[in-house]
């Protein structure tokens, strides 16, 4: 149509010297009094807007395709991707449309990762180190794994299950019942079993009401539901750093909610500050973004440090004040290996008069009982209508009943847990000693941390520059040269660089000196250089 | 002050208000049991597959190594326990991609890499909603459809569902036009349709979709640059006896089909298939590279236990045994479902004829007092607390007419079933009784049924019967105008 609109004909297409021609004659009317003017400023503004009309629907794809919301390099990488056309759909008979496109999550995910806890992790697998098949391979520090009980189960299992797991004996464990359909929220025996548990991981300090029990498929599906509860697309959780970097992906990433840094400093021993989470409150409401939570892990990742009684009773006036919800992923509370005491929100509840009402536990069995394979999670609130909507929400991330099955005799023999609990935790204070003196020979000190399966180790004399980029360099280097993965405090969004997460119970006692000497390769050139 | 919540959290999106669920609570409130409760109602709307357990028993006694916690599986524990990588085990997925090939007869070939784990078909339906929409944005989906749908695809995702009638008038065959209307009708309205959804065999018909159709959907996709997503979970549910299932997968590899592969996606499970809906294995298969990429960092929020992983790779690369126990689900389906229809047309009730699938589409439009969808659900109330059986009513999957319900057989022994048609007998006679004539079957039509051998019987006959006294042209029930399509 616009191709023979009066505005566009050649006329505008004509040397400048006649347009400017047509603009000055009837400027010279105005100046006779013609009427001119009108024409001199009508004209070349319809030319300019019927032109960039013209240029605008000859530009876009097709009528039936709208701008793409994102910007165009990723869907530039999405042409790049090897597509398996059988004939090119530009023989059809309404033409091209362009590539089939996806949804902006789609395209943000697509993009390559810069998370450096990631490239790490990938650069391990394909070059991972074998104490006898590959001992110049990457020894894995990167990764939260604990490996060190289980031959526990394997003796548990061996002693306490024969086929009854698999129902081969028939009767009410045969097959028919486990593989149907079950309550998506978890079995009842399981949840009770998972009350009684996670009790005695915390000392029977605190105690769990399997009526307020969601299971999940993994801690990462309960966090993401929970999310989905307490917040809409465009709300934000504070987060205090250092924090896990898995939150950055598992968060936002179909919620649509934003995680805000709260930084916290080494001199707090990276507590977090009332006054930090006021301001990172004050500064998201000015510009428009409403916090609708807070987000921690304790005990802590990465650091390993336990909230203080106080603090957490700071929290919960400040959750009260601005009327917003706690998510407390506590799921190394049974990875606990100082001579501090954890304190769950649960105790904390169970025995103050606080609004239960905003808070919300997760827990796991990924770290505590070293079976993430397993895929099991757990919310834990107060709050009767978020239990409400997250138990239908586990329709899309159940735990499969096979691994129910397994699991309710192992947690409801509370023998066994009790002995589990106990020697997990003399193991893992074994590990993280031996880690942390030989840290110490190379003059690498660590935060007073008594959690988790790693150590916070201060590594900023080691590093070229007082800066990422320097952190970053050290890092290569310890990837590359000492052929060790470590998690980056950047990664974490640590404010003070030089700081890294080093992950020590999927190692071996004999491995640690190993790690130690590769370490030194480092250390020392850095020392000589630096 | 109270908690603020997410519009998500407080909204009606898990749809557990609708009428639909009324029948469930019926059943859970007085379920049936055969000793212990035998006036209970039956269960008769969750399509759940129970006919094959013995099979899976048996394996499962002969091959203790595919569970860790046997004696012969047990040095397998730690390292399975420990496994958490989202791609799952290697033999997991290739048992998968193997299995989904047998059940396609081998006629197509499934690729390892592009299998990703969800949390079940309903994790899988969500995940690719979040790969290829927007909020907003929309699928087309044929009526009627599984109810779960509205669910699980808009919930969380933000994404609409627009209804493509099929009308009973022609078997509910998606049409060309219904398709290009619905488009038209969603552009007028700025809707954005961003792909097509199937469940091919359907649920809650049972048919399957021939190739031609098929191939005509395929070709609709392309010429508008939309998505297509194939539901074929109930894939290896066609009974025996019938042609074989075409699958997509299938159609976009034959030579003359003009196909960009970017657009193909399936779902799959073995929830119906085998019978394992509690081992929560939902399979995301897709031919567009940035969708597999996208799903499987998604598959984090539903990734499959990795000791269910174990035992579906030993049993699923085990040919010998799937080979026999896909013949033989075939089997007691296709016996089941003649059983159940035979029994149904003995008191005059019809079904859509069908060949695949955990239940059937059942006729009941005689029995509505008016053609509405009013009188469905009067019907429907009736069912569940006079004849008490849990069957749901065809307004609960879209269907733009009334007086369909969908009755699930193979969650039930012999016994049960014929304890269901007993109480329908039971029901039929007792309505005929009080019945108007046009609603009163002339006594040579059950002289006519008696006289069939039960397995030569074909449903086609059954329509003739359906469409002569109750639904002949000049039936004032038959296709009246006052019907309301419900979209």
């Amino acid at each position: 149509m616009t191709r023979n609109h009066p505005s566009t004909r050649p006329e505008h297409r004509k040397p400048a010297g006649a347009t400017a021609m047509r603009l000055v004659v009837p400027l010279q009317g105005v100046v006779q009094g013609r009427g001119g003017l009108i024409l001199g400023s009508l004209i070349p503004c319809a030319l300019f807007y019927f032109l960039q009309f013209y240029l605008k629907r000859h530009r876009s794809p097709g009528p039936s395709s709208s701008d793409p919301p994102s910007p165009s390099t990723s869907s530039s990488n999405l042409a790049e991707l090897p597509r398996t056309l059988s004939r090119s759909s530009l023989s059809s008979t309404r033409g091209s449309f362009g590539p089939a496109r996806v949804s902006s999550r789609a395209n943000s995910v697509a993009k390559p990762t810069d998370s450096l806890y990631y490239i790490g992790l990938d650069k391990v697998k394909q070059d991972p180190y074998h104490r006898t098949d590959n001992p110049e391979g990457i020894i894995q520090l990167g990764l939260a794994e604990n490996n060190l009980c289980l031959d526990l189960f394997e003796k548990w299992v061996s002693e306490n299950l024969t086929d009854s797991i698999m129902g081969t004996n028939g009767g009410d464990l045969s097959i028919s019942s486990i593989a149907m359909y079950q309550p998506f929220d978890g079995m009842l025996e399981l949840k009770v079993a998972m009350a009684g548990f996670m009790s005695q991981v915390m000392g029977q300090r605190a105690s769990f009401d399997p009526s307020q029990i969601i299971l999940t498929a993994g801690a990462t599906p309960a966090i993401e539901i929970l999310s989905f509860c307490v917040a809409d697309h465009g709300n934000a959780f504070l987060v205090p750093t250092p924090y896990y970097p898995g939150f950055d992906r598992d968060v936002p990433l179909r919620t649509g909610v934003e995680l805000i840094p709260v930084h916290c400093r080494s001199s707090d021993n990276f507590i977090f500050s009332i006054s930090a989470l006021d301001q990172a409150f004050n500064q998201a409401r000015k510009r428009g973004v409403k916090v609708r939570g807070i987000l921690i892990s304790n005990p802590a990742n990465p650091v390993g440090n336990i909230l203080p009684r106080e603090t957490i009773y700071d929290l919960l006036d400040f959750a009260r004040e601005k009327n917003i919800h706690i998510i407390s992923d506590e799921i190394y509370a049974g990875s606990t290996y100082g001579s501090e005491e954890f304190i769950s929100m649960a105790e904390i509840l169970d025995s103050e008069d606080f609004d239960k009402s905003r808070v919300h536990i997760v827990y796991g069995l990924s770290k505590d009982l070293c079976l993430p394979g397993f895929r099991v999670g757990v919310i834990y609130s107060y709050n009767e209508s978020v239990l409400a909507a997250a138990k239908k929400l586990t329709r899309f991330a159940s735990i499969s009943a096979l691994t129910q099955r397994l699991l309710i005799p192992m947690l409801s023999d509370t023998k066994f847990t009790q002995e589990y609990i106990e020697t997990n935790r003399k193991r893992i204070k074994k590990m993280y000693d031996s880690f942390v003196a030989g840290l110490k020979q190379l003059g690498i000190k660590c935060a007073n941390s008594s959690s988790g399966l790693y150590c916070w180790a201060d590594m900023s004399d080691l590093i070229p520059s007082y800066s990422e980029k320097g952190e970053l360099e050290l890092w290569d280097q310890l990837l590359n040269i000492a052929k060790i993965n470590v998690t980056p405090g950047s990664a974490c969004h640590c404010i003070e660089p030089g700081w890294f997460r080093c992950c020590f119970t999927t190692l071996a006692q004999e491995d640690i000196p190993v790690v130690i000497e590769r370490i030194r390769r480092v250390a020392e050139t850095s020392t000589a250089s630096g | 002050m109270v908690a603020i919540l997410s519009k998500i959290a407080t909204s009606d999106g898990h749809g557990e208000k609708s009428p639909y669920f009324d029948g469930w609570k019926a059943y859970e409130n007085n379920p049936y049991h055969a000793t212990e409760n035998p006036d209970g109602v039956i269960q008769m709307g969750l399509a759940e597959n129970q006919l094959c357990f013995d099979l899976v028993q048996d394996w499962l006694k002969n091959n203790p190594q595919a569970s860790i916690c046997s004696a012969e599986g047990l040095y397998k524990f730690r390292d399975i326990a420990n496994f958490q990588d989202y791609h799952g085990l290697t033999e997991f997925r290739n048992a998968v991609a193997n299995f989904m090939g047998r059940v396609r007869g081998n006629r197509v070939t499934f690729d390892s890499n592009r299998i990703v784990m969800s949390g079940g078909a309903t994790g899988a339906h969500e995940t690719v909603a979040f790969c290829l929409a927007d909020p907003g944005d929309a699928f087309l989906v044929p009526t009627p459809y599984y109810t779960g749908f509205d669910r699980d695809l808009r919930w969380r995702t933000g994404v609409q569902l627009v209804p493509v009638p099929c009308d009973s008038s022609n078997g509910f065959k998606i049409t060309r036009q219904a398709l290009e209307a619905a488009y038209e009708k969603a552009k007028e309205d700025n809707i954005r349709i961003k792909g097509l959804l199937i469940t091919n065999p359907s649920n809650p018909l049972g048919t399957f979709l021939d190739r031609d159709t098929l191939t005509s959907l395929v070709s609709f996709i392309n010429e508008k640059n939309i998505h297509l997503i194939c539901d074929e979970i109930y894939a290896a549910t066609v009974f025996a006896g019938q042609p074989d299932f075409v699958s997509v997968s299938e159609i976009i590899e034959e030579e003359n089909v003009v196909c960009n592969k970017d657009l193909i996606h399936v779902v799959y499970s073995l929830s119906k298939d085998m019978g394992f809906p509690g081992f929560r294995v939902g399979i995301i298969y897709s031919y567009n590279d940035a969708v597999v990429s996208c799903a499987r960092k998604m598959s984090s929020f539903g990734l499959v236990s990795s000791q269910t992983q174990h035992l579906i790779a030993a049993m699923l690369s085990d040919n010998e045994f799937v080979d026999k126990f896909i013949a033989e689900s075939a089997k007691r389906l296709a016996t089941r479902y003649k059983q159940f229809t035979w029994g149904l047309e003995q008191v005059g009730i019809g079904c859509l004829k069908s060949n695949a699938g955990l239940f059937l589409w059942m006729d009941l439009r005689q029995l509505l007092k008016e053609q509405t969808f009013e009188a469905e659900i009067s019907l429907w109330r009736v069912i569940i607390n006079e004849v008490k059986l849990n069957v749901s009513p065809g307004s609960s999957f879209h269907c733009p007419n009334p007086g369909w319900f969908r009755v699930c057989f193979a969650n039930m022994d012999y016994q049960m079933m014929e304890v269901a048609l007993s109480r329908i007998r039971t029901f039929m006679l007792k309505n005929k009784e009080s019945a108007t004539p046009t609603t009163t079957r002339p006594k040579k039509k059950l002289c006519w049924q008696t006289s069939n051998l039960r397995l030569s019987f074909s449903s086609r006959r059954i329509d003739d019967i359906m469409m002569s006294p109750c639904m002949s042209p000049h039936s004032p029930l038959a296709q009246s105008p006052l019907v309301r399509a419900r979209n």
